[in-house]
C-alpha cells in the first residue's frame, strides 16, 4: 500500500478509533465480506479498504477474473469500444488496498453464522455481508426461452461472452434481415440500455446492412429519454426502428430458439437476430439469503442501504427496491460509498455524515451523439427519494452532443478508476 | 416641434427625452470604456480589422458562444464552456470580467479581474458598440449592472473541514478521477481554495452552464463547499 500523507493520517485516525471501538478491542480486527465485484461491490471493497486504512479486513467474493463493464457494452456492440477496453481485473484492489479478492461462488448465506459457504467449499464468517449480486433473469418469464436458449437468443444483459455474441450476430445479419428486442418490463437494469442499444443496432446496420429492419417489442408504454432516442431515429436512421408496444401486438406470447420465432397475439415473427431481455429480479444469492420480497427484489433501509431483513447485510445497486434510484452502475457506485461509510462507522466508529445520492445515464444514439440524464436523490425513512433532475433537451447542438459523449468517455473512466483503483 | 398638434406632443417629448438620455449616457460610458479597455489591448483586439492576439478579438462578442472564433487560441476549458452552452451576453460578460474564473477555472486570461461595477460598466458599454445587432443585446440585463454582480466573487469562503470534504469527494469521483486525470471531464485536484469556491458557486447560480453540476452545486451549503475546497487543495 502506498502510504502518502493522507492514507497516514487516516491510519492514524483509524486506529485512534480503534483503540475506542468496542468491537475490536483486544481482538481481531472487524471483517467486512463482499458478494459480488461489480459497480457496488468493487466499490464498497475501495472505499472500506481504503478509508479505513487497514482497520478492517475486506474480503471480496467475485466469480470472475475478468469483469466486463455492463455500462458501455452497448458501446461495444455499435463498434465505437472494443469489448478488451471494458475489460477490468481485480489486481490493483489486492495489491494497492489489501482488499483479500477470493475468485469463488457464493453459494450460500447462513445469516444465523453470519456466514457465507463458497461453491468451492469454504465457508468465511463475517461481521458486516454487503450484498451487491446484480440482477437475474426471472425463470420462464418468457415461455420458450431459458438459459439454454442464450446462444440463438442472445439477452447480452451481462456483458462479455454476451455481448460479443450478439455483436457477431448483428454483424452477420443476411441483407436486409430482422433484428427483433423482446425489451423487459420495468424494473430493470439500465433503463435506457435497450434503446441504447437499438441505436448501437441501427448504427451498425445502417452502414452494413442498411435494408435491414429493427423491431422493439415492448411491454411498457414508454421509456427513459423516450424522446430523445425517437428524435435521434428519425434523424439518423429513417425508416428502420419500428417500435411496438403490447397495445399494439397483444405482447410476446413465447418465442422460438430454434425457428428463430417470436409469437404475438395474432402474427409470427420471423427474426434473423433476437435478443430477448427478460424480466429481471435480484441476483440469485439474494434470494437464497431471504432478503427479497415478493416482488424479487431486496428492500433497504436508505440512509444505510442495510437490509430491511438483516441489519448485518447491506444490499447496493440493482438488487436493491431503494425508491427512486434507476439501477444503474452509477447509483450502485453512488449508493456504495453511502454504505461503505455507515459500515466503518458502526465497526470503527469513525465519523458518519449525512449520505448522499446522485446518478447520471449517458447514451450514445449515433456517432458523436451523446445524452444524459440525471437526478439527486436524499434518504428519507421510506425511501431514496429524488431531490432534483435534468435531461438533454432535443434539438440541441452537435457541439454539445459531442462535448457530452466525450463526457461520458471521462466519466467511464472515472468511474472504473473509482471502482477498481 | 411647434407646428404639431398639441395631442401628440407628450409623447414626442417623451421619446426625444429617453433616447437623449440613453445616448448621452452609453456615449459617456464609452468612452471611459475605451480608456478602460487599454487593460485589455496586449491581447484583444477589436473595431474595423481587428484580429485575434493571443486572445480572440472582441467584435461581435455579444451573443457569440464561447470559443466559437475562427483562428483564436483557446483553453480546453473555454472550448469545454462554448460546447456546454456558454454565450457571452451582458451578464455573462459582467461576470467573467469581474473575475474569469467565475466562469470558466482553466481560462487562458491571465486577468484578475475589474472589480470596480462602473469600471465594467463603462467597458461593456465600449465594447457593446463593435457588436452589430443591437437586437443580441438584451437591454431588460442592464438592470444586472445597477446593482453588483452576484456575490460568488467575494473571496470569502469558511476554512473547510477537509475530514467532511473527503466523504463528499465521493460525489465527485463517480466522474473526476483521483488521479487529476482530464479526459472529458475536467480534473478538479490540486485547485487553489478561492477558484473551487467560486466556480461551484457559479454552477450553483446557474451562471454556468453544466446541468450536472449546477444539479450536484445547488444542494452543497457553503460549509460543503468550502470543506470540498480544503480537501481537493491537497489532492494531486
Amino acid at each position: 500500500m502506498i502510504l502518502n500523507r493522507r492514507r497516514f493520517l487516516g491510519t492514524a485516525a483509524a486506529s485512534a478509533a480503534l483503540l475506542s471501538s468496542p468491537v475490536a478491542l483486544g481482538q481481531t480486527r472487524p471483517r467486512v465480506v463482499i458478494i459480488g465485484g461489480g459497480a457496488g461491490g468493487a466499490t464498497a471493497a475501495r472505499y472500506i479498504a481504503k478509508d479505513s486504512a487497514g482497520a478492517i479486513e475486506v474480503i471480496l467474493i467475485e466469480p470472475s477474473r475478468t469483469y466486463y463493464t455492463c455500462f458501455f457494452s452497448n458501446l461495444a456492440i455499435g463498434g465505437f469500444q472494443p469489448l478488451s477496453k471494458l475489460a477490468h481485473s481485480y489486481g490493483t484492489l489486492a495489491s494497492e488496498y489489501g482488499v483479500t479478492v477470493v475468485h469463488d461462488w457464493a453459494s450460500a448465506v447462513d445469516r444465523e453464522k453470519k456466514e457465507v459457504r463458497l461453491a468451492g467449499g469454504d465457508a468465511i464468517s463475517y461481521d458486516r455481508l454487503v450484498l451487491s449480486p446484480g440482477i437475474d433473469f426471472v425463470k420462464e418469464a418468457i415461455e420458450g426461452w431459458d438459459v439454454t436458449a442464450q446462444t440463438k437468443m442472445p439477452h447480452a444483459y451481462k456483458a462479455g461472452t454476451q455481448t460479443q455474441l450478439l455483436k457477431a450476430q448483428i454483424e452477420a445479419m443476411p441483407e436486409g434481415g430482422t433484428f427483433a428486442m423482446v425489451a423487459p418490463p420495468n424494473p430493470y437494469r439500465c433503463p435506457p440500455g435497450p434503446y441504447e442499444r437499438v441505436s448501437m443496432v441501427a448504427h451498425v446496420l445502417k452502414q452494413r446492412n442498411p435494408t435491414a429492419k429493427i423491431l422493439i417489442l415492448d411491454p411498457k408504454e414508454k421509456f427513459s429519454k423516450q424522446g430523445l432516442f425517437m428524435e435521434g431515429w428519425e434523424n439518423h436512421y429513417a425508416g428502420m426502428v419500428d417500435w411496438l408496444t403490447d397495445e399494439f401486438t397483444g405482447g410476446v406470447q413465447r418465442v422460438d430458439p430454434n425457428t428463430m420465432e417470436v409469437v404475438l397475439e395474432d402474427e409470427t415473427i420471423k427474426a434473423d437476430v433476437c435478443n430477448v431481455i427478460p424480466a429481471m429480479q435480484a441476483g440469485g444469492i439474494a434470494q437464497q439469503a431471504g432478503l427479497t420480497n415478493d416482488e424479487g427484489w431486496c428492500p433497504i433501509v436508505p440512509a444505510t442501504l442495510q437490509s430491511r431483513m438483516d441489519d448485518n447485510i447491506h444490499v447496493l445497486g440493482d438488487a436493491t427496491q431503494n425508491g427512486d434510484m434507476p439501477k444503474s452502475g452509477f447509483s450502485a457506485n453512488s449508493q456504495a460509498k453511502a454504505a461503505a461509510m455507515a459500515i466503518r462507522h458502526a465497526l470503527t466508529g469513525s465519523r458518519a455524515f449525512k449520505p448522499r445520492f446522485s446518478n447520471t445515464c449517458w447514451s450514445l444514439i449515433s456517432t458523436d451523439n451523446g445524452v444524459k440524464v440525471g437526478a439527486s436523490y436524499v434518504a428519507t425513512d421510506e425511501k431514496i427519494a429524488k431531490v432534483d433532475g435534468f435531461i438533454s433537451q432535443n434539438n440541441e447542438d452537435d457541439a454539445l452532443r459531442r462535448r457530452t459523449y466525450e463526457e461520458s468517455l471521462g466519466w467511464y473512466a472515472g468511474m472504473t478508476a473509482d471502482m477498481f483503483g | 416641434m411647434r407646428d404639431m398638434i398639441p395631442a401628440l406632443l407628450p409623447a414626442v417629448l417623451a421619446l426625444g427625452f429617453l433616447s437623449e438620455a440613453a445616448s448621452v449616457a452609453s456615449a459617456q460610458d464609452a468612452v471611459r470604456g475605451e480608456r478602460l479597455f487599454n487593460a485589455c489591448l496586449s491581447c484583444h483586439d477589436v473595431g474595423e480589422d481587428a484580429k485575434n492576439r493571443i486572445g480572440p478579438h472582441l467584435n461581435g462578442v455579444f451573443d457569440r458562444k464561447a470559443a466559437s472564433v475562427d483562428g483564436a487560441t483557446y483553453s480546453k476549458a473555454m472550448k469545454r464552456a462554448g460546447a456546454d452552452g456558454l454565450r457571452w451576453t451582458l451578464d455573462t460578460l459582467n461576470i467573467y470580467i469581474e473575475n474569469p474564473k467565475n466562469l470558466v477555472s482553466g481560462t487562458r486570461m491571465n486577468y484578475r479581474g475589474m472589480r470596480k461595477e462602473k469600471d465594467r460598466s463603462d467597458l461593456l458599454a465600449y465594447l457593446r458598440q463593435f457588436s452589430v445587432s443591437p437586437a443580441n443585446i438584451p437591454e431588460a440585463s442592464a438592470s444586472l449592472l445597477q446593482q453588483d454582480a452576484p456575490s460568488l466573487h467575494e473571496e470569502t469562503y469558511l476554512d473547510g473541514d477537509a475530514e467532511y470534504g473527503e466523504y463528499l469527494s465521493g460525489e465527485c469521483t463517480s466522474c473526476h478521477q483521483s488521479s487529476g486525470a482530464d479526459k472529458g471531464i475536467p480534473s478538479i485536484t490540486g485547485w487553489p481554495q478561492p477558484d473551487f469556491v467560486i466556480a461551484l458557486r457559479a454552477y450553483q447560480k446557474g451562471h454556468r452552464p453544466h446541468p450536472v453540476m449546477q444539479m450536484i452545486a445547488k444542494r452543497l451549503s457553503e460549509e460543503e463547499i468550502a470543506a470540498l475546497a480544503a480537501y481537493y487543495k491537497d489532492q494531486n
